[in-house]
């Protein structure tokens, strides 16, 4: 194939990978919160964070662009301060791909996180361990399988985002050309048989990120 | 002219090609055309609209996209295109009506910055410039507007200076959203989007005779739901009526 197809393809995988590993703090975080918590506005983070994940990702595109762009809050502080610009370039895939996988992370992490009998935290608590220490030796622990679940499912999700990346980060071939970008790209040119190929990788990337995901979510039997 | 007399000699030309082709049942035309004929075309359908009772669906996008879109099957009944190559290739695949087809309309380039930039291009090669760091261009390789600026660029030896810094949008209107927005320094686009836009200005129209030979073919889409609607109204757009709106707008009309 002439096109750049394992360029694409690498690039695709580590900036989808880069853009999981940024959100997993703050999406187990959240998901902890969500999960053990209960407070008066507790339905409206629930919705705001589930947002990306049912809004048209080109809306939420169109959103990162007005934030991230030369005249955006964000993309004038990221100039000044880093001296970098974020729209049109690796940058903006980056978050892009993030924000369109954050819910998928949370809900997962959420439901990873639930699964943990609380009781362990608690009986740890009284044995005198700090928070801290409960969270990083029990509860993460416990919740590992669901957790990675999740981490595989957002990499899934950021394998394949679209709408929200082209809005902010344009295709840029060597610069911000993911593999579905690509394949709109020479679907344009009518290129179709390297549509195609590009088209096998990706679903083999997100058939192979999938399958762990449901092996790894599903519940081991009693033993 | 001022727009009521325009929208009456547009009324009164729909009426009469109306009558030349004998009365119809009111039905839906459904017309592909490139980004760049927008607001020309959004009047004239209007009028049309209100002449005949037809109504006119216009799909606007990048001829290259709209091209494909018709190869697969979509259902047009017209197509105006904003180069040769792409209605060639319709043209090829046997689904364009070749005794409908002529081409009507020529534009010009120009190189727009926003209108509150101090940048100053007073030449194509200013754009190799380093206080250009991104300059947008409609798709190089597919979107009409693209390959006239790429073709130009190449011919004045531009384009290795250049290409590392440029931003490929889907149409040419994207360009113009891209320069009006302040993502991006620069712009290539057609003479008549600059002139549709207040937040962008023309900072350098490139030449005619440097320039290169953009023209606009339209034709009948064969297989399409409504070829006498659409007959009718492609006999409206090149008539001395519709070649005065689209001059209006700034293209350039054969005559």
């Amino acid at each position: 194939m002439s096109f750049e197809v394992w360029q694409v393809a690498w690039f695709t995988t580590w900036v989808a990978a880069v853009g999981t590993l940024l959100i997993l703090p703050p999406g187990i975080a959240l998901g902890w919160v969500l999960a053990r918590k209960n407070w008066r506005g507790k339905t409206l983070v629930e919705t705001l964070v589930t947002l990306p994940l049912v809004m048209p990702p080109v809306a939420t595109g169109l959103v990162l662009l007005k934030l991230f762009g030369r005249q955006g809050l964000l993309g004038r502080w990221c100039e000044s301060v880093f001296g970098v610009e974020i729209v049109f370039t690796w940058r903006a895939v980056v978050i892009a791909t993030a924000v369109m996988s954050f819910p998928l992370l949370v809900r997962t992490a959420r439901l990873a996180l639930e699964g943990v009998n609380p009781r362990y935290e608690q009986v740890a608590r009284t044995l005198g361990a700090k928070p801290w220490r409960v969270f990083w030796t029990i509860t993460l622990p416990l919740a590992a399988r669901g957790l990675v679940a999740g981490a595989v499912l957002a990499f899934a999700r950021a394998l394949g985002e679209f709408g929200a990346t082209i809005m902010v980060a344009g295709f840029i071939p060597g610069r911000t050309a993911t593999l579905s970008l690509s394949i709109y790209h020479l679907f344009q040119l009518n290129r179709d048989n390297e549509a195609w190929g590009l088209l096998t990788i990706s679903v083999a990337l997100a058939f192979g990120a999938l399958w762990l995901s449901e092996v790894l979510l599903r519940k081991r039997p009693a033993s | 002219m001022n727009y009521l007399q325009n929208f009456v000699r547009l009324a009164g030309a729909a009426l009469a090609v109306t009558l030349c082709f004998g009365r119809v049942a009111a039905g839906e035309i459904i017309v592909f055309a490139a980004a760049s004929l927008s607001d020309a075309l959004r009047e004239i359908a209007a009028a049309y609209e209100k002449t005949t009772g037809d109504t006119v669906r216009l799909n606007l996008g990048a001829s290259s996209l709209l091209a494909r879109q018709i190869r697969e099957g979509a259902p047009a009944d017209l197509f105006c295109s904003a180069d040769e190559a792409k209605m060639d290739d319709l043209a090829r695949a046997g689904l364009i009506d070749p005794a409908t087809r002529r081409s009507l309309l020529s534009n010009s380039l120009v190189i727009v910055v926003a209108a509150d930039s101090d940048l100053k291009l007073a030449a194509a090669r200013d754009l190799a410039m380093a206080a250009v760091r991104r300059l947008a261009l409609a798709e190089p390789e597919t979107v009409p507007a693209g390959i006239y600026a790429r073709e130009y660029l190449q011919k004045q030896g531009l384009w290795e200076a250049v290409a590392g810094k440029t931003v490929p949008t889907e149409n040419v209107r994207a360009v113009l959203a891209a320069v009006e927005s302040g993502n991006v320094d620069a712009g290539i686009v057609y003479k008549t989007d600059a002139l549709s836009s207040k937040k962008v200005r023309i900072t350098y129209e490139i030449p005619h005779d440097e320039g290169p030979r953009i023209s606009y073919p339209l034709a009948i889409i064969k297989g399409g739901r409504n070829p006498p609607g659409a007959a009718r109204f492609l006999a409206l757009l090149v008539s001395p009526a519709g070649k005065s709106v689209f001059a209006k707008y700034g293209f350039l009309t054969e005559p």
